[in-house]
């Protein structure tokens, strides 16, 4: 992906034509160049306005016209951190890293099973994975919320966990596969020539290989469980209630409280922010279960 | 499909024939290259498709948590229900409008940023990273931040935009709009517009970035103008991947349950079918007719993977070539 992004494309003026035509065209390439900028801006602007606000205090954060260059201030986040969100957050922070490292110990075998050495009609069984991704959630919520009533797992974070999991495993297996099929089998051959059992096979011939790409899907199946919503504001109610549903309750609170929302979305956005950047050239092939390199 | 599925049965056949014949045989050999599989299959199964069969027979059930002692087999009474009930009906109208502004909207600029990101300017990359920012954002977070620091009539940022400009030309009386209330669904649509178009457009680039370059080269010393390289030459090439980012799109927006529960919480007519679900499960405690409208979401779904599923399949098998 990184390679082809930073290729240049066939340059506009290769073409000899007179000097009034490749001026014209540069000129052309010129207003588009900038017009990308512009949309880019716009797109980014109300991310900037966010922030912004979350750093303006409450009474700047509430006129009309907006008040661009009023002093910056931490009040919101001092609010907001006020509200003690930290129960939430530590609760996301746990679904999310614990529901990724099982889809990846889930994932990496299967895939495996599905690319290096397949088992027989291994397309029927990808394609399977992948038609569980597309059930909608929503249809499975109600048996969820009464098998968890009871046994007892209500308001409790590890049933999250292992939902997240058996959210993005059919991604993780798609995009584990893609990147495992990259190996060259000439490789494994040598290796297994040398006398490689499977274990060091895997440790010093597909580790190497496949490890940024274990990190790209560690990255989006963190991104999933972080956003998600759905489920955990209906199985969850204060233990266990995590940043999204902490969002969600924040605004019934009377008076002003732009800056202090600006900063709550500000704080629960950056962890995925961080991991989406992160996995940028990654982001396409993951996001499109890998059939898009 | 089939091709796919034949051409490594046939390898695996000649593998499993090359170790018939010494040891253990072929039958451990497939067991061997099962094992790794069957976690994952198991814990999938286990809680995707069986909580989904629990609601298919609920679907048929007369059950409501408020009289337990009515539990009972209903037939297609909840079915009937939900599709004679004029707000179910709205929610499959909302739920299919919903989807396909946001799916075509989204796909029709994703296509034209991606094309401008083609090319070769100064600061590509920050723009690329700037367009990608409104995807990362927390959904949640996205819809708050729409609500109330941009639609909000007060000071929201529409509005005060709105008293700036007028302002620089003197007027005193600004247009203010409220824009939730007198454009609710759209109000939905555009913020979900502003978060799915970054999605199509990086498959798009991605897209666009694969096209073998040396023939469209070629075609363009030939003469081809910049409007027939598009039209002959990239757009065949990108047409399965608009209908791939389309597609996906569909299957993630169909599902969208933050953006209407946040930004109208299912208000002035902008209640989806997933909205819905919650409301009649989580409210109502209908568990019947939750599970019935679940079921009509599903085959709804199912249409549309069906097609998302044959589109996935076509490019993956043009790469395994």
């Amino acid at each position: 992906m990184s390679t082809i992004t930073d290729v240049a494309p066939v340059p506009a003026t290769r073409t000899r034509g007179g000097e009034p035509r490749q001026k014209r065209r540069e000129r052309a390439g010129a207003l588009l160049g900038v017009l990308a900028w512009v949309i880019g801006l716009l797109f980014i602007a109300p991310i900037l306005w966010m922030l912004l606000t979350s750093l303006h205090t409450e009474q700047d954060a509430a006129t009309n016209p907006p008040s661009i260059a009023a002093p910056l201030s931490l009040q919101g986040y001092r609010e907001f951190f006020g509200t003690d969100p930290w129960p939430s957050l530590l609760n996301s922070m746990t679904a999310s890293i614990l529901s990724t490292v099982l889809v990846l110990a889930l994932a990496i075998p299967a895939a495996y099973a599905l690319s290096i050495r397949p088992v027989k009609k291994w397309t029927d069984v990808l394609f399977f994975f992948l038609s569980t991704r597309m059930l909608p959630a929503v249809a499975g919520l109600l048996p969820i919320y009464l098998f968890a009533q009871y046994v007892g797992l209500l308001d409790n974070i590890f049933l999250l966990v292992l939902l997240y999991t058996s959210m993005n495993l059919p991604i993780a297996v798609w995009m584990m596969r893609s990147f495992l099929v990259e190996v060259p089998g000439e490789i494994l051959e040598a290796a297994s020539m040398d006398g490689a059992g499977l274990v060091r096979t895997l440790k010093s011939v597909v580790m190497p290989i496949v490890s940024p790409g274990i990190a790209a899907t560690a990255l989006i199946c963190f991104i999933f469980s972080w956003n998600e919503l759905l489920f955990a504001r209906v199985l969850t109610s204060t233990a266990a209630q995590t940043a999204p549903v902490f969002l969600t309750g924040f605004v019934t609170s009377q008076g002003l409280f732009l800056a202090k929302v600006c900063a709550a979305a500000v704080v629960v956005s950056l962890p995925v922010l961080i991991a989406g950047f992160a996995a940028q050239d990654k982001l396409v092939q993951g996001l499109s279960l890998g059939a898009v390199k | 499909m089939t091709a796919a599925v034949d051409a490594p049965r046939v390898a695996s056949r000649k593998a499993a024939g090359a170790s018939a014949g010494k040891g253990p045989g072929p039958r451990s050999d497939a067991w061997a290259r099962r094992l790794p599989l069957l976690p994952a299959l198991i814990f999938l199964i286990v809680l995707t498709q069986l909580p989904f069969i629990v609601t298919l027979i609920t679907s048929f059930m007369n059950w409501n948590a408020y009289y337990p002692e009515e539990r009972g087999f209903a037939g297609l009474d909840n079915f009937t229900r939900v599709l004679t009930d004029v707000a179910t009906r709205n929610a499959i109208l909302t739920t299919i409008v919903l989807t396909a502004t946001v799916v075509l909207v989204s796909l029709a600029l994703g296509l034209g940023i991606a094309l401008l990101l083609d090319r070769q300017f100064r600061g590509r990359g920050i723009v690329r990273t700037m367009m990608i920012a409104p995807f990362l954002v927390v959904p949640v977070a996205a819809s708050l931040l729409w609500k109330h620091a941009l639609y909000n009539p007060e000071y929201g940022l529409f509005n005060g935009l709105l008293t700036a400009v007028w302002g620089l030309f003197g007027s005193n009386d600004p247009p203010q709009v409220d824009w939730i209330s007198s454009m609710p669904l759209i109000a939905i649509e555009a913020s979900l517009i502003w978060q799915w178009t970054p999605f199509m457009m990086l498959i798009l680039l991605a897209g666009l970035q694969s096209r073998p370059l040396d023939v469209i080269e070629a075609a363009k010393l030939d003469g081809a103008s910049s409007w027939q390289v598009f039209r002959y030459m990239t757009f065949p090439h990108l047409r399965q991947y608009l209908e791939l980012a389309g597609l996906l799109g569909a299957i993630y927006v169909v599902q969208n349950f933050d953006a209407v529960f946040t930004i109208t919480s299912g208000g002035l007519g902008t209640s989806n079918l997933p909205f819905t679900i919650y409301q009649t499960f989580y409210n109502a405690h209908d568990y019947g007719r939750a599970s019935a409208a679940g079921v009509v979401v599903v085959i709804g779904t199912i249409i549309i993977a069906t097609f998302a599923l044959r589109t996935v399949s076509t490019l993956f098998k043009e790469e395994s070539k």
